[in-house]
């Protein structure tokens, strides 16, 4: 841990101890493999600059544990989920009155790869060594189609509302977690929003005006001749400002 | 006797018309002065100043603007009780207002024992408060109630304590009797000031006004209302013209409970007796009758600022530290100077 | 710190007691309080339900989400250029530090480093908008705890440095003013010379609040010994910023990591307090505002000449890759993990913001204390609810 000062400040700018083009994260990847052994799948250092690995999805609270009492990182940043299917919708800018145009649905996953299409994401900060690990895992799905991967409830308490909110945003369990009520959507919301395939309905309705938006020319030919009518006043109402 | 003259029915006019001339001035002067204008000087800015030059007719703007708006009560509220509340807070206040003797004459009423009768009807409107909270079925207004209710209760004692020091110096009860002590009296012998208890009595009267502070639910002691935990403890609920009764009661109240203070530490009404070689409450010129209501709003005005400007600048105790403060620092305090007055009124 | 954690463990136990008191029968009844969604001390919509015996909380739940607006999916139908200027709107009194963070990340994909002058300004606008944001916190402060006065004063100096922010950016609370590779614009004309008097301004309205409510005896009782989060629990709930620098953990995210803002070019004191109660907080958060407009001052002193624009192409592309980017926010740790697919939008932006951790302690740090306390520990923890609902 860090040496608490007496004093009630503490003078500034001690040299970090993670220095550029260290051994420092591969030894986190070391560790975490002395630890996990086969657990761990996969790793990726750049060096000076961050580290990502991979873990099995049984390995995943396993890996928690080691992070936070092995390699040290005591202090839980977030914990998330992505889904790598490419979005069916695209950017949401097709026009909804034209059949949809053929779109890949390759899945290509990030760094240190991947074999399903939901992955949990982590990263957790070494405050003494000055570096962070983001750390992932597979989310296969079982039979009947449910997500589940083990809470990391015990090994940071921090993770209760980051995972009762990918909880609610993929769709993904997590085991031993006792309260995975909604966050932010009603109770009765049926989805789960972040997922891809999940139609971000503003883009749905009404063709976005970032692409019917083409004013035209003066004195050239209007194609659209006041048809589409998408321009100016096409606000998404996704937008609204925060107030005060 | 100027009252004497009249019949009985000009007299009870004239005391209903003066009692309701003393309960709403201060109020208004309260609310006006420091309320709008001090508080925002305070805060760098001008507060109202559209309503009238300066703003000074903002006031009835507001009562206006009450008084307009919709009198909404609370489906499960116990509507009866809900309605009564603002008003007895309200009379509390002009029963209060009552005892206050203004002049060598012009007083409502003079009774023998008006420091106890004072002290006695002034915690009436703590029954109104914790009826509004109870009544209007809200759990802030309940809160509020409850912490009004306790809060009240214990600041009474301190206030009763810090009074008996000056009634034992006195020797009578009869607040216009504490100002002529006050002003026929002398220090060491020169009389060129009479003798304000302020000056002798200054424990009691730091006790007092503290007990003032909290009997007025003002900041630092306004847990009862706080309106960042409670929204607005027991008023949450009142609206429009109720709202009123209770925000001109609150500062009545200031106003009533600074010219008692005024009385019984500050000399009230009277100018040393000295400076125009009365003797006694008979004695005095009859023009006193119209000055000392002035000098009584003049000393009002300043303990009011000293009440309000605390009120602006300071934050807000906790209950438990309220409590604490109440009973285990005010109370000891002021029984110790009831103890050496009275040494020193026998050895004396 | 060891006194400090029994005390933690004595309102444990009396949350215990209040528990078993609630299952006794025919004693007392508890009661469940609805702190909010509207309510005078949440500072938007949170809801907190603390369940009550008396006036101490048994335990709290706070529940958000009233103003959940969907940032992280509506991000992937976006170019890179047109998140910032949804991402302003998260913590919404700080706006342009919430822009940094992510910008920094897409150009790290990218391979982008803006010019120092740029780098420079962002640093200022940064601390200028830290400086907005936690000098409305010292004001908002006494609201919460019944002193009226600091607020107007808060508000007062405050517009000076949004006006600072608007002349140099042209939007008060939302500048969008931050591209990739650089800015939009250099600052204007006489900008630097009306900075520093700002900023003696500044300097000055922390005295006034340290003298009008810190060194207020009843703010000190009001705040000393109330709501103290130890640092080992500060870590684990991951909190941030000033709240975990008043835990006793010396750990600023300017100083403490490599990244292309002008931080490492200047010298400054990061502030931490040993005792982790709320006035450390506020202590803290005072002492960052006053350091805050030093820092803009040196800063103005060492701005180098040069381009605000790096070169970028037109139509901008992000190559394949992951980043994480987090700077130290007003509110405390704020990160973008930006997964970016060649396109010309992101594939995934998980925006990790600070207020979410804070306040994910508060069932935590809210047992067994008083309703009052618990307005002086939100407050003290201070969150904005766009920072928690996103």
């Amino acid at each position: 841990m860090v040496q608490l000062s007496d004093a009630v400040a503490t003078a500034s700018t001690p040299e970090p101890l993670a220095l550029p083009g260290d051994g420092l994260r591969e030894r986190v990847v070391q560790q975490l493999r002395d630890v996990l052994g086969e657990g761990l799948v996969d790793s990726l250092v750049k060096p000076g600059d961050d580290v990502w690995v991979r873990v099995r999805p049984e390995a995943w609270r396993a890996a928690g544990f080691a992070l936070r009492d092995v390699v040290g990182c005591q202090h839980f940043s977030f914990l998330s989920a992505i889904d790598w299917m490419p979005s069916p919708f695209g950017r949401g800018e097709d026009d909804p009155t034209a059949p949809p145009p053929e779109r890949s649905t390759e899945v290509r996953h990030g760094y240190t790869g991947g074999d399903a299409r939901f992955q949990v994401f982590a990263r957790v900060t070494n405050l003494v060594e000055h570096f962070g690990v983001t750390i992932k895992a597979d989310v296969p799905a079982g039979e009947n189609g449910d997500l589940v991967v083990d809470s990391w409830l015990s090994v940071y308490a921090g993770a209760n509302w980051h995972e009762r909110e990918a909880h609610e945003m993929f769709g993904i369990r997590f085991a031993g977690h006792p309260d995975l009520r909604n966050m932010y959507l009603p109770t009765e919301f049926e989805g789960h929003p972040l997922r891809k395939d999940f139609p971000l309905l503003a883009r749905m309705v009404k063709p976005w005006p970032g692409i019917v938006d083409v004013e035209p020319l003066p004195g050239g030919d209007d194609p659209n001749d006041g048809t589409t009518s998408g321009t100016t006043s096409g606000t998404t109402g996704d937008t609204e400002e925060g107030g005060e | 006797m100027v009252a004497a003259d009249l019949p009985y029915w000009a007299q009870s006019l004239l005391r209903v018309l003066g009692g309701t001339v003393a309960v709403l001035l201060p109020a208004g002067t309260i609310v006006y002065l420091f309320l709008f204008k001090m508080m925002s000087f305070m805060q760098s800015r001008l507060g109202p100043m559209e309503a009238g030059p300066y703003g000074s007719m903002q006031l009835f703007a507001e009562v206006g603007k009450w008084l307009q708006k919709e009198d909404i009560q609370p489906e499960l509220a116990d509507k009866r009780i809900f309605k009564i509340a603002p008003l007895i807070v309200l009379v509390s206040t002009f029963i209060l207002v009552a005892v206050v003797p203004f002049g060598p004459d012009a007083w409502f009423t003079n009774f023998e024992t008006g420091v106890f009768y004072a002290l006695a009807v002034s915690s009436v409107s703590v029954l109104g408060i914790l009826i509004a909270g109870w009544s209007s079925a809200n759990k802030y207004s309940l809160l509020g109630g409850l912490r009004a209710a306790g809060q009240l209760i214990a600041y009474e004692l301190p206030m009763v304590l810090a009074v008996i020091g000056v009634v034992i110096q006195a020797g009578t009860l009869n607040l216009q009797g504490i100002v002529v002590s006050q002003n026929a009296g002398s220090m060491f012998g020169w009389d060129g000031l009479g003798n304000p208890y302020i000056l002798t009595q200054f424990v009691g009267f730091l006790v007092f006004m503290i007990s003032v502070q909290a009997e007025l639910t003002q900041t630092p002691f306004d847990m009862p209302i706080a309106e960042s935990e409670l929204v607005s403890g027991y008023m949450t609920e009142y609206s429009g013209f109720r709202f009123l009764i209770f925000f001109i009661a609150e500062f009545a109240n200031v106003g009533v409970f600074t010219l008692i203070a005024s009385i019984l530490f500050l000399g009230g009404w009277g100018i040393p007796f000295s400076w125009f070689g009365w003797t006694s409450v008979d004695s005095i010129d009859n023009w006193m009758n119209v000055v000392g209501p002035l000098i009584m709003v003049t000393k009002m005005i300043v303990l009011s600022f000293i009440v309000m400007w605390v009120r602006f600048s300071y934050p807000r105790l906790r209950e438990d530290q309220l409590q604490r403060f109440a009973w285990k620092v005010l109370i000891p305090v002021s029984l110790v100077n009831i103890m050496i007055t009275a040494v020193l009124k026998v050895m004396f | 710190m060891t006194d400090l954690v029994d005390r933690q463990k004595l309102s444990y136990i009396a949350a215990q007691a209040a528990d078993a008191r609630l299952n006794v029968e025919l004693e007392t009844e508890g009661m469940t309080l609805n702190i909010g969604p509207q309510h005078p001390a949440t500072h938007g919509t949170l809801r907190i339900i603390v369940r009550l015996d008396g006036e101490q909380v048994v335990w709290a739940d706070p529940s958000a989400g009233y103003m959940h607006r969907g940032y992280e999916k509506l991000t992937e139908v976006r170019t890179f250029p047109q998140v910032t200027s949804l991402i302003n709107r998260i913590d919404w009194l700080g706006s342009f530090a919430n822009e940094v963070p992510f910008i920094l990340a897409a150009e790290k994909l990218m391979g982008v480093e803006a010019p120092p002058r740029a780098q420079w300004i962002r640093t200022i606008l940064f601390e200028l908008s830290r400086i907005a944001n936690v000098s409305l916190f010292l004001g908002d402060l006494g609201v919460q705890l019944g002193a009226i006065t600091p607020v107007f004063m808060a508000f007062r100096d405050r517009e000076y440095v949004l006006n600072l922010i608007e002349s140099a950016t042209g939007g008060r609370f939302h500048p969008n003013f931050d591209r990739i590779g650089g800015l939009k614009d250099d600052l204007p004309k006489g900008w630097i010379l009306e900075t520093r008097q700002v900023m003696k301004k500044l300097r000055n309205f922390c005295d006034e609040i340290e003298n009008l409510l810190f060194g207020n005896a009843i703010f000190q009782i009001r705040t000393r010994g109330i709501g103290i989060i130890p640092k080992e629990v500060a870590l684990q709930y991951g909190l941030s910023g000033a709240n975990l620098r008043a835990s006793g953990v010396d750990w600023d995210l300017r100083r403490d990591q490599k990244i292309p803002l002008a931080y490492d070019k200047i010298d400054f004191k990061v502030w931490t307090h040993p005792d982790g109660d709320s006035f450390a907080r506020c202590w803290i958060r005072l002492q960052e505002t006053r350091e805050a407009t030093l820092i803009v001052d040196k800063l103005l002193d060492g701005l180098p000449a040069g381009p605000v624009m790096a070169k970028v192409p037109r139509i901008i592309k992000v190559p394949e890759g992951e980043a994480y980017v987090s700077t130290e926010n007003p509110l405390g740790e704020m990160g973008y993990y930006v997964v970016s697919q060649g396109d010309l939008g992101p594939f995934r932006v998980k925006i990790r913001t600070a207020s979410f951790n804070n306040i994910s302690i508060v069932p935590w740090v809210l047992r067994g204390v008083f309703v009052p306390d618990v307005i002086t520990i939100l407050a003290s923890l201070y969150f904005i609810l766009g920072d928690i609902d996103k």
